[in-house]
């Protein structure tokens, strides 16, 4: 052999590829939808289906810790109907400076108080006003799929 | 002239009426208790069952001003709807249980008739205007009776603090001992507040004392201890 094939083997050797590849791919497609792998909702989109069970506010007192060192610090306790709107923002009755050290709460970080043009104010940034956008609280729930998740502590 | 006699003899209906009304007979005596009794009857209770017709949620939204505002604010909150289906609806938290209050509060509220009848608050924008006013007007009864008419429910004795969030504890019990009142951290529990609600909340501490006659005679039929709101922590 001269390394280089004629170009009708070639064509044959890639047909022949084909022919083996196509029916394993068509195979694969039948065994993902003949229930090998199950979707999280269960039940055919044409079902209305069963609503999950409501899972109840996780609210550790020491709080949830950060999993990596951008991580935005979880809520820890309720805030059902804390209003922030723009008229008020109940998070900063207690969140804010000086408030935070009559009420023993934690202060909202220093770079809240910066704008995006980078000059400090003394009121939180309008950019960081809706503490929702990033601050969550978190559901006791169970997770859906497996998850082997490290934070980075443990990563390490 | 028998006929003259006659006429002398017998006098008029009027002047017979005014006789049997100045001298009654036996009769007449009880007819008059009687009467008394069924009028008494009649003002007292049409008198308790106005008051009690103005009690009611229904009469509060049976204007649009407080149906279209704070009655759709308080809809979203726990006193609206929760997990134990106890409601507070608008006359427990603003009208006093007690009768002697509540009378007062009563008197107090007819005031807002004037309100209604010049529309002050009859839009959206007056409404958003004056809600700062409204709002202080009741964080300041709140704070002068220490609470009242949230104490009807909740009492700090029947508060089981280990059963609480402990951030709740801690702060209740803090609170507790500093002498505080629900008002003085839970404000708009039930109404979204007005703007800068904390900077108002401050300015109403700070002009507890300052009110006219009026408000100083209802603070003194409600028993209101302004000296001793004034004096407590902030």
């Amino acid at each position: 052999m001269t390394g280089r094939l004629p170009t009708f083997l070639r064509a044959a050797t890639l047909g022949l590829v084909f022919a083996a590849i196509l029916p394993a791919a068509s195979l694969v497609q039948a065994q993902s939808s003949g229930g090998a792998v199950k979707t999280l909702r269960e039940e055919p989109l044409t079902d209305l289906g069963t609503a999950p069970e409501l899972a109840r506010q996780s609210t550790p007192a020491d709080g949830f810790g950060r999993a990596y060192r951008q991580q935005p610090p979880l809520i820890p306790h309720k805030i059902d109907g804390y209003q922030i709107n723009t008229d008020n923002n109940q998070c900063m009755s207690r969140h804010d400076w000086p408030a935070n050290t009559r009420y023993n709460a934690l202060k909202i970080s220093e770079t809240h108080y910066v704008d995006r043009q980078g000059a400090r104010l003394d009121k939180v940034a309008g950019t960081r006003y809706f503490c929702t956008q990033c601050h969550v609280p978190q559901a006791d729930a169970k997770p859906l799929v497996g998850n082997i998740f490290q934070n980075a502590t443990q990563a390490k | 002239m028998s006929t003259t006699d006659l006429d002398a003899a017998r006098p008029g209906v009027l002047a017979r009426l005014w006789r049997w009304f100045k001298r009654p007979s036996a009769i007449g005596w009880g007819f008059l208790a009687l009467g008394f009794f069924v009028a008494g009857i009649l003002f007292w209770g049409g008198f308790h069952w106005a008051l009690e017709a103005t009690n009611t949620e229904q009469f509060c939204i049976s204007c649009h001003e407080m149906r279209d505002n704070v009655y759709q604010e308080y809809r979203k909150t726990a006193h609206y709807s929760n997990k134990t289906g106890v409601r507070a609806s608008c006359p427990d938290c603003h009208v006093p249980k007690d009768w002697r209050y509540k009378l007062v509060r009563k008197m107090q509220a007819s005031r807002e008739l004037w309100g209604k009848a010049f529309g002050s608050i009859d839009t959206p924008e007056k409404f958003a205007a004056h809600r700062v006013t409204l709002s202080k007007s009741e964080w300041r009864r709140m704070k002068t009776t220490d609470s009242r008419e949230c104490r009807n429910c909740h009492n700090f004795k029947s508060m089981e603090f280990t059963l609480q969030e402990p951030r709740a504890a801690k702060l209740h019990q803090e609170a507790l001992n500093a002498g505080k009142t629900c008002i003085d951290c839970h404000q708009g529990v039930a109404h979204r507040l007005p703007a800068h609600a904390p900077d108002a909340y401050t300015e109403m501490l700070d002009t507890i004392d300052k009110v006219g006659p009026i408000q100083q005679a209802i603070d003194f039929l409600q028993d209101a201890d302004v000296q001793k709101a004034k004096a407590a922590p902030r």
